[in-house]
């Protein structure tokens, strides 16, 4: 069996992840101090790829990162390539993932107590001190959840990803896309051994959480 | 040393209007919630700000709307003590104190404050716990340690006992005032209890509706609190309205009597009051016929209800000390005239 698809699947939900933790984190604090009306009409923007079908944002990132539209041919000429690559899958995989790290964290942020943060400035702490070692911490349990969920939600990603960087075996081929495409060519067993090789890792991934999340609980 | 604070600010169904000056000492904002005694104190502090005037510690402006000053809560330097005490529950008591001296620079002179604190604070024993393994009253004392320890110029202290169990109230009560005693810059504490704020301050503002109008001295405003709600705020029982009638007599309408008075009395009086203690049988001076419209027992004390003979209003107060209950409700009660209190508001 070439194990490729693991590899490419998990790098590809690991640098999404990276990213959409500091995005997500960064909007979703953005987000809280806003005036609600504001607020909502962002909330919806930032949101959306949570409920739109998948190819309907692997159509959005083509119409912007084909080789053929602007900011692709832009990329293109400085030698980045998006449309059938693997950080083209790191692209769709951040994206769709990008609303459950960012709800998830907002809510956190809008759960923390502000006397936490507000006594923290009266004895002249700086904000970016107050932000990293007094809410964050304040937080983690969201923001943990909220990793995981985005991690899991990247690794699982098929619509857009298929969209973007279609299927090369040995280049773009991720877990998903190959499941398809050995159901799709009568290949069950492997489609079967593939599957088997997801579930571990969704289910380990889940475990670790639970458990963190009970010590955390004994541990307040 | 002094705080004055001169501010205006549109809220949600109420304009705020504060005008004080507090000098070295505990004193207080008194009134009851939604009346705009913690709105004043976020305002000192910065997180909310005012739409008009200014705020001004120790000659540094802080605020001023004109000038358009504006510093935020980190170079205020105003501690401010929270109602549920705001303590980082990620960091040990130890971790807390700290978080009060990251502005001293030299390491060795920060553990040198960080010891001489928990010492003072007695905290020692549990500086590596953690928040939520210790008690209230502890919780106390490590935030206002780490306020302390931060070398505030004034101190603000929004409703710091409500969070505490009757019981211990009293304790911490007098603890804290000692320690705010020793700090010695100017303390403001935002209260709606008239016995935390009698036995904790030394001046109070009386605020109502938003508005915050002067600081006087507590033993004056409770012998003498010149308004209504400055009457029903002190705890005053018996307030009805009244007009002049001499220099030394009143006329209350409303339990159809008039009153001499020791006090002189003032052209535009809008009412008067008496507390509820101060209500005898045996005084024969003010004395008028009465009957019993009811009763409420207390833990020492009674308190007996009563109307006007022939009238229908609302009842007065009458409360005493149990062992002075007499056998019979009488027939009239007096009250002396030295004890009535005029209010021209």
């Amino acid at each position: 069996m070439n194990w490729f698809p693991l590899w490419n699947s998990v790098r590809i939900a690991l640098c999404s992840c990276v990213i959409v933790f500091f995005a997500g984190i960064f909007a979703a604090h953005q987000v809280a101090k806003l005036p609600p009306a504001v607020k909502g009409a962002l909330d919806v923007l930032l949101t959306l790829p949570l409920v739109l079908p998948p190819t309907v944002c692997g159509y959005f990132l083509l119409r912007v990162f084909g080789v053929n539209r602007p900011l692709g041919a832009f990329l293109q000429s400085m030698g980045v390539r998006v449309v059938m690559t693997w950080y083209g899958g790191v692209l769709a995989a951040a994206l769709v993932s990008f609303p459950l790290m960012y709800r998830t964290a907002r809510g956190a942020f809008e759960a923390f107590d502000v006397t936490l943060s507000r006594s923290a400035q009266t004895l002249g702490l700086s904000n970016a001190f107050i932000f990293w070692r007094i809410q964050m911490p304040a937080c983690r349990q969201g923001i943990l959840a909220g990793t995981v969920l985005a991690f899991a939600r990247a690794l699982g990603e098929y619509g857009a990803t298929s969209m973007l960087i279609g299927y090369i075996p040995g280049r773009t081929a991720t877990i998903s896309t190959t499941v398809y495409q050995l159901w799709r060519t009568g290949n069950e067993a492997d489609a079967f051994r593939w599957v088997l090789v997801n579930l571990t890792i969704s289910v380990t991934v889940l475990l670790a959480v639970n458990l963190l999340e009970r010590r955390h609980k004994r541990e307040p | 040393m002094s705080l004055d604070v001169q501010i205006e600010k549109e809220l949600d169904g109420f304009h705020l209007s504060a005008r004080f000056t507090v000098q070295d000492g505990i004193s207080g904002l008194l009134g009851a919630s939604g009346s705009g005694k913690s709105m004043t104190l976020k305002c000192i502090a910065g997180f909310e700000t005012p739409d008009e005037g200014r705020i001004v510690l120790n000659g540094r402006t802080l605020f001023d709307a004109r000038q358009r000053v504006n510093l935020p809560p980190q170079r205020r330097r105003v501690g401010y003590l929270f109602q549920n005490y705001a303590l980082f529950p990620n960091m040990t008591v130890q971790g807390n104190i700290l978080c009060g001296l990251r502005r001293v620079p030299d390491p060795r002179e920060r553990s040198r404050r960080l010891r001489e604190t928990l010492r003072l604070f007695r905290l020692e024993d549990i500086a590596s716990r953690m928040p939520h393994e210790i008690s209230g009253g502890q919780a106390q004392r490590v935030a206002l340690a780490r306020i302390l320890a931060n070398r505030p110029e004034a101190l603000l202290l929004d409703e710091p006992f409500s969070a505490l169990d009757a019981h211990l109230r009293l304790n911490l009560q007098m603890e804290l005032r000692d320690r705010l005693r020793d700090y010695g810059g100017p303390v403001l504490m935002v209260t709606h209890s008239r016995d935390e704020a009698y036995r904790m301050c030394e001046a109070l503002a009386v605020a109502d509706r938003g508005t915050l109008n002067g600081i006087r001295d507590t033993g004056a405003l409770f012998a003498d609190p010149g308004s209504r709600t400055a009457a029903r705020i002190t705890g005053c029982k018996n307030i009805a309205r009244a007009w002049k009638l001499g220099e030394h007599e009143i006329n209350v309408p409303e339990w159809n009597v008039r009153f001499r008075t020791e006090r002189t009395v003032r052209d535009g009086l809008k009412g008067v009051a008496f507390r509820a203690h101060d209500l005898s049988p045996k005084e024969a001076r003010n004395a008028f016929p009465v009957r019993y419209a009811g009763e409420m027992e207390e833990p020492f004390e009674w308190i007996l209800l009563y109307r006007y003979a022939g009238q229908d209003g609302a009842p007065l107060w009458w409360r005493m000390a149990k062992e002075a209950r007499p056998a019979q409700f009488p027939d009239h009660l007096g009250i002396a005239p030295a004890k009535l209190m005029l209010l021209y508001q």
